[in-house]
């Protein structure tokens, strides 16, 4: 069970199964492609508060990031597996996707405290000059549980 | 290593890995209590199985498809009886078999035993599962016996223990279950004591049948009964109306058998015996320092205790569900007495006061007079509804019985198998329909006709067609009319419109399942003899069943369509006074407006949810498999009865629950998506005859789709996946 901490930070708006995923959840999984062929990636995620942005860091040299600046369409999976038979008919499958932009300036410090509220022990890597900070801008969650129910949550424009 | 313990081998620290059962033999023997020879299997057995094969998680999967508390009754016995038929068709690991079997072949040899569930938790002083798990009576053989030990396993996860869990609180992902295996001691006379009457404390009661106490205990044979003054001592003996019968072992079951007239002539226990059961009953009590519930038998002068357990029903009585759970199962006797009563009094009494209504005419009447057939009606139909679920509902168990009895016999991997064998036989729905496609039929072959159908000239219409229109509509007029609009048209217009639309598609057949000969010959030549009557007697009855579920709900449409009848009757009237009424404006307020010609109508409140920024969409639901097969198309989702009036051809149909009075749309449509649960309710049985792909169960169906949407339906896996 998440703990109060957690349900006070959760992004309010969205039902409260994406909203815990978004809040109890430390890693997803990225993907990106690169003239079609596709690329995964694990990273480290925030959420900020109504859930419209996802926030995650890597270093301007990296692949995604190469990805990202050919074509900004992402997608993120966050899901609550454990690794065990159990996950069968217990854990949940959101992936989110939308277009992901770096953030800079005045912005960028504001998120990158949230950022780091959630994962601290990144603070160095985040403080690098050649870290970029990345925001998902969410179109749609899309939300899967009891092994094949999905609902999908799209953001009125 | 073995996997058996004897009963001297148990501790009381053991109790939480063998279960209550288990604990109080091992209790008996250590304090020299007589007690047939018994082993137990512990929890942690079974705990290897369900893992060992995967079985564990399949049952979470099978139970998480949906919000236990949003189940009905109805889709718990579905997934029940998918678990059992997976305990049913997944043996235990070849090594773990050879050595389970070896074992207990080791332990009893050819002996007789009994199977009997020990569930920890089980027969504690706070909650009794008594009836709820399975016992197997007179098996023999190490083989045979592991066969049983699946089925007791499986017993965890019957509806009734479901539900009995839920209610207690406990925790159903945890549930595990030990099993005891007893010698048979084939008893002259057998069953209970209580140290304490549950119903006066100052008592103990004895009850007794000649043979096993299988019948006691099931309520099939009637017991003498004993009450003893605990205080003074005094003996009230209460004998039995007769002693018609006992059971005894035979062959690999349990058979009634009729009694010898000199043994009906006197009570199964001497007055001395009496005597001895009720010290042995003083004395468990004593032993587990609480009221117990002592199960014996005698053979050849000498008593054994068969279990013992606390009486629970001491402090809790009131709060006791088991019989309510325990009365979702009816027994193959209960049936058949059920059977009559409906076929010989329930049907006829309803169609008798359906016919009666029709008789009345509603539009001569005053306001008062009409509020007061509104009333009538109402309680009418009331009455009906009650009757419904107290009869007509529990003999939809006729089914079920059939069910686990065919799944018992022949273990299929379809665990729906079972109701190929009873469709096939007349419904009176599929009657209307196939009425329906004859008409359909005679306008597609006749251009001329088409035409006329098409711009509805029906004084135009041949005489012989007319007459064919004018039957169908005395015979099923009144079941069309909330199908058609609410309003009763009291005309062809509705019957003439479906007909068209019918007559400009492809003609469907009602599917026909080929091989219910081939199956019912192949599950009847499982049994022989007295069992092969027997199996054939559950499929005739489970048989009736089925037609039955359909049909009910059609003499209850009947009553329902009059009371629809009279309210617009109410609301015509009120539209002539120039009242705006919305159509679902409640009959209560319709009342209201009629006798009061200053009082103007109010719709109830709704309660709004709260705006958000975000949309939800359904992408992919999930419901139960009811109908096999796969189909795509554009969703017709009906929120009322008007909305039938626009079903197309190649839609599916979606709705809250289908109603017998909307089956004439299912030729038409391609596939049922369903919110109501379950295999075996009225949408699900005419998909099949159709063999249209049906999902049922589908919680928020006619919320999270629309109507338009592209939707395809998945019958082989229960989902709908909205595009």
């Amino acid at each position: 069970m998440p703990s109060e901490k957690i349900r006070q930070t959760a992004p309010q708006g969205l039902p409260p199964e994406i909203r815990l995923l978004l809040a109890s959840q430390q890693l997803a999984v990225l993907a990106t492609h690169r003239q079609g062929q596709p690329h995964a990636s694990l990273v480290a995620f925030a959420a900020s508060a109504d859930g419209r942005q996802l926030l995650f860091a890597t270093t301007r040299t990296s692949r995604k990031y190469v990805n990202l600046q050919m074509d900004p369409r992402a997608a993120l999976l966050i899901d609550s597996r454990g690794q065990t038979a159990a996950d069968f008919h217990e854990a949940q499958a959101l992936t989110a996707k939308g277009s992901v932009r770096e953030v800079t300036g005045a912005e960028r410090d504001g998120l990158a405290s949230l950022f780091l509220a959630k994962h601290p022990h990144l603070r160095e890597f985040v403080g690098a000059p050649t870290c970029a900070l990345m925001a998902l801008q969410v179109q749609v969650y899309e939300v899967a549980s009891r092994f094949q129910q999905v609902l999908t949550y799209r953001f009125s424009p | 290593m073995s996997m058996l313990l004897s009963l001297d081998q148990i501790t009381p620290v053991l109790r939480p890995q063998i279960g209550g059962k288990a604990s109080a033999l091992a209790q008996l023997a250590r304090q020299g209590f007589p007690v047939p020879r018994a082993c137990c299997l512990p929890v942690q057995v079974y705990n290897t199985y369900v893992d060992a094969t995967g079985l564990r998680e399949r049952i979470l999967m099978e139970l998480n498809r949906k919000d236990f508390q949003e189940m009905r009754w109805e889709e718990i016995w579905d997934a029940a009886l998918r678990i059992r038929n997976m305990f049913l068709t997944t043996p235990l690991p070849a090594e773990m078999a050879a050595a389970l079997t070896a074992e207990l072949q080791g332990f009893f040899g050819t002996a007789a035993v009994v199977v009997r569930s020990s569930a920890p938790g089980e027969d504690s002083a706070q909650a009794s599962f008594a009836g709820l798990h399975e016992s197997f009576v007179n098996v023999r053989g190490g083989e045979a016996i592991v066969q049983y030990i699946l089925l007791v396993w499986a017993s965890l996860w019957s509806d009734a223990a479901l539900l009995y869990r839920q209610e207690l609180g406990l925790d159903v992902a945890a549930s595990a279950m030990a099993v005891v295996i007893q010698e048979l001691v084939a008893g002259e006379c057998s069953g209970v004591a209580f140290s304490r009457n549950p119903n006066d404390e100052t008592q103990t009661v004895i009850e007794a049948v000649y043979g096993l106490n299988q019948g006691l205990v099931d309520g099939v044979v009637e017991p003498d009964r004993w009450l003893i003054d605990r205080q003074n001592r005094r003996l009230t003996h209460v004998p039995p109306s007769s002693r018609p019968a006992a059971f005894q072992p035979e062959g690999e079951t349990v058979v009634l058998r009729d009694l010898e007239p000199r043994q009906s002539a006197v009570p199964p226990l001497t007055e001395a015996q009496v005597w001895e059961i009720f010290t042995l009953a003083q004395q468990s009590e004593a032993a587990f320092g609480s009221p117990q519930d002592v199960e014996w038998t005698i053979r050849q002068g000498q008593i054994y205790v068969l279990q013992s357990r606390p009486i629970t029903t001491v402090a809790t009585e009131d709060k006791d569900q088991r019989p309510w759970y325990l009365s979702l199962h009816r027994s193959f006797e209960n049936l058949k007495v059920l059977r009559r009563r409906i076929a010989d009094e329930l049907l006829p009494a309803m169609t008798a006061a359906a016919e009666a209504l029709q008789q009345e005419e509603l539009t001569s009447l005053t306001e008062a007079e009409l509020a007061a057939a509104i009333r009538h009606r109402q309680e009418i139909y009331s009455h009906w509804v009650a009757v419904y679920w107290r009869d007509f509902i529990p003999f939809a168990h006729g089914m079920r019985l059939f069910g686990q009895l065919y799944n018992d016999a022949v273990r299929p991997a379809d665990p729906y198998e079972f109701m190929i064998l009873l469709a096939g036989a007349p419904l009176a729905s599929l009657e209307r329909n196939r009425r329906l496609a004859t008409l359909a039929e005679q306008v597609r072959q006749d251009r001329d006709l088409a035409a006329k159908v098409r711009h509805r000239e029906f004084d135009a219409l041949p005489s012989e067609f007319k007459e064919a229109l004018d039957e169908f509509l005395a015979r099923f007029g009144d079941l069309s009319c909330p199908a058609t609009g609410g309003q009763c048209q009291q005309g062809p217009e509705a019957i003439l419109r479906l007909v068209g639309i019918m007559a400009d598609q492809p003609p469907r057949p009602p599917a026909q399942p080929e091989s219910a000969a081939t199956l019912t010959k192949a599950f009847l030549d499982q049994f022989s003899g007295q069992k092969r009557q027997e199996a054939a007697e559950i499929l005739e009855l489970a048989q009736a069943s089925y037609r039955l579920r359909d049909d009910d709900n059609l003499y209850l449409g009947r009553i329902e369509a009059q009371k629809t009848a009279a309210v617009n009757e109410a609301r015509r009237r009120l539209q002539g006074r120039g009242l705006d009424l919305p159509a679902d404006l409640p009959a209560e307020e319709i009342l209201k407006a009629l006798l009061d010609p200053t009082y103007t109508p109010q719709l109830p409140e709704k309660s709004e949810g709260t705006a958000t920024a975000v949309i939800e969409q359904a992408r992919q639901l999930i419901g139960q498999p009811a109908g096999p097969g796969l189909a795509r198309g554009p969703a017709r989702v009906i929120q009322a009865f008007p909305d039938l009036a626009d079903f197309h051809h190649g839609e599916i149909l979606v709705c809250d629950a289908v109603d017998p009075n909307m089956t004439f749309v299912i030729p038409l449509a391609a596939a049922v998506v369903e919110r109501r649960g379950g295999m075996l309710i009225h949408g699900a049985i005419i998909a099949r005859e159709y063999g249209l792909p049906c999902v049922t169960g589908v919680p928020d169906a006619t919320r999270l789709i629309h109507t338009g949407d592209t939707i395809t339906v998945d019958g082989y896996l229960g989902m709908v996946i909205i595009e």
